[in-house]
């Protein structure tokens, strides 16, 4: 059997925080095309892996590579140019700017100093824009500031700004965190179609959820891989069982 | 559809409105001495728009716009000076023909920097590039350090502080505390007759103008409206990958080369260049003529700047021990009352009772003036 071609490869992936280990030699591969779970208790280091994979936090040591090139030494925008898209656990979306002007802004184009001067919304634009509204359910709030959203809105309204830019590797923090049963159904079906063409890792801690959108499911424990496969042998995984039942 | 792309309507009507108070009103309302005092007023107009683009739209508050008005007017300074300097006009000292300053100071011969300020040309794009350049080094090692809000209002100060400090003590060369002082001509053309100081008035008013066009061109491309993103989510900007360091480096110098271009205006309306002009007190003092305006509003900049500097004419002719204090309220004041100063004020409580006051534009107010912006922008 060939080796499998993967999108991410993480190796001994290890940052510490004033000798404290909040990674330790983690290592994870993402396929092309899979939804990659990652669960765990609190403090397990899951945010802090894709901070680390992002660029917004600096390994101590280690490597992620994707596709042949190396985000540990890239910048935060060159990793994002690259195809690396990340949503923050908090929504952050800039609440003094319409629904329109949040996708505006994370449309791929006009990134330099010179290019944001220059750049106008052509059609183009404009009908990417309304396409991603529609697909986040927000077609008919495009006018309306971000401030006045709720907060499963300004949920969508991040993955649209994430989506408009086309990654290859997403990176979702808790996408249905704090919302209501009906709107975190329709995050799971959101979610379930924009998955399809792209590698996604996902942290989140609903478990009924997560069966519904992983393909393979990773469990951190105090910055270590603990588990990894299927979901159905991660729950059976007496390692799991006892970290999330205690002793 | 590209002027409605540029301005929204109530935004022509400032601007006009403002054109008419500096263009029509103020010259004809008063004298000459009067004018030529706010012609200096506006000159700090300059200063207080290119904080309204890095402090109220970018969030970056730098107590240190002075650095940059003081850079502007001193190259023009030195270029006054050295023409004043004429050996007929010096021969009492034992070097003619160099600055009477460094002539007291025991200097024999003008130091090599200077030199270049013989020529008008140079002159006119260093008053620009000098500032820009001095605005890119402290902003490029500041930012790209992510250094930012508080700590980066406090070095700005401190550079503030260092300047002043250096140009005080380099008596010999920069004319110390006294300044650059004794300026007559620029270019054989007397700046001390009143004709002048009016035609410099209307200069200046012209170039408040670009300015502001300049700035309203900034506020209304995606770099504004990327200003506000980074102003509230920075992060998010950055994962959006936008390199946020450079944009935060371009406003600076933007807001660098507008206050340059403010000191030229000062040095040529007032006559004179010193320390004292742009040091910790008076880079304070932009950032609050910048806050009365309302920090958001390039126009408001304009009125608070105006209005700041009326005052403290006004308050010091009469109470002059008083006037620091009566800043300080002021400041504490609009802060604490009316947060977007007197651009909020206009927006709040004055333009609806005039709308309504209207009958047959039965155009709705709307309450917030950037409401109306953000929805003409998402109809375009």
């Amino acid at each position: 059997m060939s080796p499998p071609r993967y999108i991410l490869e993480v190796e001994d992936l290890t940052v510490s925080f004033d000798g404290f280990k909040a990674v330790d030699n983690l290592n994870f591969y993402v396929e092309p095309n899979e939804c990659h779970v990652i669960i765990g208790p609190n403090g397990a280091g899951k945010t802090t892996v894709l901070d680390l994979i992002c660029g917004r936090t600096r390994a101590s040591s280690g490597s992620a590579r994707f596709k042949e090139l190396e985000l540990l030494s890239m910048r935060e925008d060159q990793i994002v140019h690259a195809g690396v898209g990340r949503k923050f656990q908090t929504p952050s979306v800039y609440e003094d700017l319409t629904v329109f002007e949040n996708l505006e802004l994370s449309y791929p184009k006009g990134h330099s100093v010179f290019g944001a001067l220059t750049f106008r919304s052509d059609a183009k634009v404009k009908a990417r824009i309304k396409e991603v509204a529609e697909i986040i359910f927000l077609d008919d709030q495009l006018g309306e500031k971000a401030a006045f959203l709720s907060h499963g809105q300004k949920q969508w309204l991040e993955i649209g700004m994430l989506l408009i830019q086309d990654p290859e590797l997403l990176m979702l923090d808790e996408p249905v965190a704090g919302m209501s049963v009906a709107e975190r159904k329709q995050t799971a079906e959101l979610l379930n179609r924009i998955i399809k063409d792209r590698a996604v890792i996902v942290i989140e801690h609903d478990m009924g959820f997560v069966s519904d959108i992983a393909t393979r499911v990773t469990v951190l424990h105090q910055g270590k891989l603990l588990s990894e496969g299927s979901m159905e042998r991660v729950q059976n995984d007496p390692k799991v069982v006892e970290v999330y039942l205690g002793h | 559809m590209k002027s409605a792309a540029f301005m929204s309507r109530r935004e022509v009507v400032g601007f006009a409105l403002l054109a008419a108070i500096i263009f029509i009103l103020l010259p004809v309302m008063l004298d000459g001495f009067r004018l030529n005092l706010f012609g200096k007023y506006l000159t700090y107009a300059f200063v207080a728009i290119g904080l309204a683009l890095c402090w109220g739209a970018g969030g970056i508050l730098s107590l240190g716009q002075g650095i940059f008005f003081g850079l502007g007017g001193y190259c023009m300074a030195m270029f006054l000076k050295l023409e004043a300097s004429t050996p007929e006009n010096t021969a009492i000292q034992s070097t003619p023909g160099i600055p009477d300053f460094m002539d007291w100071n025991q200097i024999t011969e003008l130091p090599a920097w200077w030199e270049p300020f013989y020529s008008l040309f140079f002159t006119l794009f260093a008053v620009v590039a000098v500032p820009v350049i001095f605005a890119f080094i402290i902003s490029f090692a500041m930012f790209t350090r992510r250094v930012s809000g508080v700590y980066f209002a406090i070095i700005t100060q401190a550079v503030v502080s260092i300047l002043t400090i250096l140009i005080i003590g380099q008596q010999g060369y920069t004319g110390g505390v006294n300044g650059i002082t004794d300026l007559r001509t620029l270019n054989g053309w007397d700046i001390r007759t009143e004709e002048a100081k009016n035609t410099l008035y209307f200069v200046n008013g012209g170039l408040l103008f670009a300015v502001l066009f300049v700035a309203q061109y900034v506020r209304r491309s995606k770099l504004g409206r990327l200003l506000i993103a980074m102003r509230d989510q920075e992060d998010r900007v950055r994962f959006s990958g936008y390199n946020v360091a450079s944009f935060k480096i371009f406003i600076f110098c933007l807001g660098a080369a507008f206050a340059g271009i403010g000191g030229a205006m000062f040095t040529l309306q007032v006559g004179f260049m010193s320390p004292s002009l742009i040091g910790i007190v008076p880079s304070i003092e932009m950032v609050i003529f910048c806050a009365v305006g309302g920090r958001l509003s390039i126009i408001g900049a304009v009125y608070g700047a105006l209005l700041v500097n009326w005052a403290k004419t006004s308050f010091s002719e009469s109470f002059p021990e008083l006037w620091l204090l009566g800043l300080g309220g002021l400041f504490i004041a609009v802060v604490m009352f009316f947060p977007n100063g007197l651009a909020g004020i206009w927006a709040e409580k004055i333009e609806p009772r005039l709308l309504a006051l209207w009958p047959g534009k039965a155009a709705p107010a709307e309450p917030a003036p950037k409401g109306t912006d953000a929805k003409t922008a998402a109809a375009e």
